[in-house]
């Protein structure tokens, strides 16, 4: 497969894994602000999103205030700002485009139709139908694009990339919510309500919330939301299940020079497939995956180098 | 004028081709009509089927409008049209041979030969060069428009890199998904073979000793107006497609960057213009093409389709000759029309274009898609005075040619159904001494009342073409 070809594949399932990210962090951060709070805790909230996403500086400099509407504008509308949800699908879409024939049928109407109808909408049009609603339409057509690849791609390279692409943004996602709430609730430790609805919420978040249930058969506690978000195998949102995924893809499509790359995933993949929480909290949660997460960088990184956008024209 | 009505003969009976869609077309109501024209739009648009237009804003895609009244032509007419292509395509083929070698056709003095030597689309490069199988022309759109029964003419040949025929494939698929009644009741040849065709051909072109061939596309990028035929074809073929930077050459070897090193390229499916194919030969500034191409592809190690310099025969300066080309080469008499053809650059064929503009046609010698140039019976008389200026101060840069009366056919407009001119691109491929193409082509209509420019840069539509079987 041409080079190009797997960079456009790769990079089309990481813009579109964003966006339902989004959607789904956006969605438990507007429902939790529903909950009765002091307004300064609501707006905490809204803060962190933009901080999550490294956008401090792009945001302060549209908006002066921090506030539910503005957070929601900039990222879910703004086509200005390169991480809001519209601009992801448009990433996705273009990568798409780059590569159609490469799609199935399907897989590209379905891509092309989520934009087509993304773009067609403005902010005031989402607000007014109900914004959850939006969020729930972002995360269909991600998981329709993901069923469609499933359905209907060949299982060759092209889909090995897809999936890694997936898989990668995936962890590094899940890492991220977990690192920020947990950063967020921990300290505080009251025992409140609040707290019950915040745990619940991240949970939502990564659809884990029935899963939580089912694993554990018991309330709900910090370290326990942890341990299912990074070491659970069988949860498909959990860093385990996305490092199992990523060893596996890297494995089919290995090449002469892809070695370490392989070997920096397998290391990584050791840690979750025999770590213990008590050692990651002993360690430190927040440093634990902020390792994590410049590894699954320096991973993305590798791939690209290996496959994606090789330096040298020795034949 | 009087037009041609393909459907309708002058006393305004049905002819006898149109008779079954007539029927349909009466008896269909109106409403289902209507929904499945919006259904076709809509399907166009999500299947993403667009075209960029060249000065309107970038990257902006619009649809090609898409009509549903076929263009129905009767298998004799067909078979008559496929002979005269076939001699047609085979003259010119043998001809740019002839001009890269030992140039018969300029000593013979049936061309001038300073017309071929001095032309800007003559690649002296070329000389020499032996391509696979003599064929330069792979692929071939040749215009053919029809002025009256059994009478048609060819408009231009196109052998540079022709467009146009992933619109004919899903035209049919349209077609066959809306009305799939229409194709229960017609006998209607099958075009959906063309891609497994092309490759063929495209296999049979490869450089000596390769059997089993790497077949590639190479597109100038997503940017370009033809862009979704790019991705169609090379999806249909089942052959990468490639920009000019996931290719390099090494030792007069092509190769393609992939995720598992290096691969050799065989057979080039080239979709970009002859100028842009290599920076280190043509324009220096082309990011779109390959350094070093050249040289591979005049060692015989990788192949070309279309051949460079195909540009030489297909000028309207050398179109008014293919005529004496099939005579000279085939010593045969042609059996497709030349429009008669006024060449500016002789004083007497100049004084009477400059005597006649409001009733001729004048196009520039290089130009294309339907741009630069004037129709004299549809000018205003400004349009007119501005193109008499042009020609006495450039007529070697223009041609003139009579009006033809471009038959016209029903077609769905805002007004209802009202008659509209049209042409016929078909796609006829070479390999070796073979010349094949699908039944029928690409039929372009003008969608604006009395406009002869079919373009779709021009605001032309399409329509299925429909070849009926005995």
């Amino acid at each position: 497969m041409l080079s190009r070809t797997a960079d456009h594949l790769f990079w089309m399932s990481r813009y579109m894994e964003r966006a339902e990210n989004l959607a789904r962090l956006l969605d438990v951060t507007y429902q939790m602000s529903l909950v009765p709070q002091s307004e300064e805790a609501a707006n905490q909230s809204w803060s962190a999103i933009i901080a999550l996403n490294s956008l401090e500086e792009a945001y302060a400099a549209q908006y002066s205030v921090v506030n539910g509407e503005n957070v929601l504008k900039f990222m879910v509308s703004d086509a200005g700002n390169v991480s809001s949800i519209h601009s992801c699908l448009r990433m996705a879409r273009e990568n798409a485009h780059a590569v159609r024939g490469t799609l199935t049928t399907e897989m590209w109407e379905t891509l092309n139709y989520t934009w087509l109808e993304a773009r067609s909408r403005s902010f005031e049009q989402l607000l007014s139908a109900g914004i959850s609603e939006y969020f729930e339409w972002v995360k269909m057509r991600s998981s329709l694009t993901r069923g469609t690849t499933l359905g209907t791609l060949l299982q060759d390279e092209a889909y090995h990339f897809i999936r890694l692409g997936t898989l990668l943004e995936r962890a590094d996602n899940t890492a991220r919510i977990l690192d920020f709430k947990y950063h967020v609730l921990r300290p505080q430790g009251d025992e409140g309500a609040t707290d019950f609805y915040q745990w619940a919420a991240l949970l939502r978040s990564v659809s884990a919330f029935e899963v939580y249930r089912k694993v554990y058969r018991d309330v709900i506690t910090p370290d326990r939301v942890a341990e299912l978000l990074i070491l659970n195998k069988d949860m498909p949102r959990s860093l385990h299940f996305c490092l199992n995924g990523v060893i596996k893809n890297l494995d089919l499509i290995a090449n002469r020079q892809s070695g370490e790359t392989a070997r920096q995933a397998g290391l990584l993949h050791a840690q979750l497939h025999y770590g213990r929480i008590g050692g990651i909290l002993e360690h430190g949660l927040h440093e634990w995956l902020e390792d994590f997460m410049d590894r699954i960088y320096l991973l993305g990184n590798g791939i690209s180098k290996d496959f994606l956008v090789p330096m040298d024209e020795a034949a | 004028m009087n037009f041609y009505n393909e459907m309708y003969d002058a006393q305004g009976g049905v002819r006898g081709h149109y008779k079954g869609y007539e029927d349909w077309l009466k008896a269909t109501p109106p409403e289902r009509i209507e929904r499945k024209r919006a259904e076709a739009d809509l399907a166009f648009h999500r299947v993403g089927i667009t075209f960029a237009v060249y000065g309107e804003e970038a990257g902006k895609e619009r649809l090609i409008p898409f009509d549903i009244i076929p263009r129905v032509i009767p298998s004799a007419e067909w078979k008559a049209l496929q002979a005269g292509l076939r001699q047609r395509v085979k003259a010119l083929n043998m001809f740019l041979w002839d001009v890269y070698h030992d140039q018969h056709i300029l000593k013979a003095g049936v061309i001038p030969a300073e017309q071929v030597l001095n032309n800007a689309q003559y690649r002296p490069i070329m000389q020499g060069v032996d391509v696979p199988g003599r064929i330069y022309a792979h692929i071939t759109g040749v215009d053919i428009v029809r002025a009256g029964e059994g009478e048609f003419y060819v408009l231009e040949d196109n052998l540079r890199v022709p467009s146009g025929v992933s619109y004919m494939l899903e035209d049919r698929k349209m077609m066959m998904r809306l009305f799939p009644e229409l194709f229960a009741k017609h006998k209607v040849a099958p075009v959906q073979h063309y891609p497994d065709m092309l490759l063929e051909k495209l296999r049979a072109v490869s450089p000596k000793g390769v059997s089993n061939p790497t077949v590639v596309l190479l597109t100038p990028g997503a940017y370009n107006s033809a862009y979704f035929e790019h991705t169609f074809l090379a999806q249909q073929m089942g052959v990468e497609l490639v920009e000019g930077r996931d290719l390099f050459v090494k030792d007069q070897v092509v190769y393609m960057r992939t995720t598992q090193g290096p691969q050799r390229v065989d057979v080039i499916y080239r979709r970009i213009d002859d100028d842009f194919l290599d920076p280190q030969v043509f324009r220096a500034d082309s990011a779109l093409g390959v350094p070093g191409l050249m040289q591979a592809y005049r060692a015989g190690n990788v192949t070309l389709a279309n051949a460079v310099g195909t540009g030489v025969a297909d000028d309207k300066s050398i179109y008014p000759y293919v005529p004496e080309m099939i005579r000279f080469y085939l010593d045969e008499e042609p059996t497709l029309n030349n429009v008669p053809t006024y060449m500016c650059r002789k004083p007497d064929d100049l004084k009477y274009v400059l005597d006649h503009l409001p009733e001729l046609v004048v196009k520039e010698v290089h130009g294309a898609g339907g741009y630069g140039m004037l129709v004299g019976p549809a000018s205003t008389a400004e349009q007119i005075e501005h193109f008499r200026q042009l020609l006495i101060a450039k007529p070697d840069g223009y041609i003139a040619q009579p009006t033809l009366a471009l038959s016209n056919c029903p077609t769905f407009v805002e007004e209802g159904i009202a008659p509209r001119h049209l042409d016929l691109r078909p796609f006829v491929l070479s390999s070796g001494e073979c010349v094949n193409m699908v039944p029928g082509g690409l039929t372009r209509v003008a969608l604006t009342k009395g406009s002869l420019v079919v373009n779709s840069s021009q605001g032309g539509g399409t329509k299925d073409t429909w070849v009926l079987e005995d």
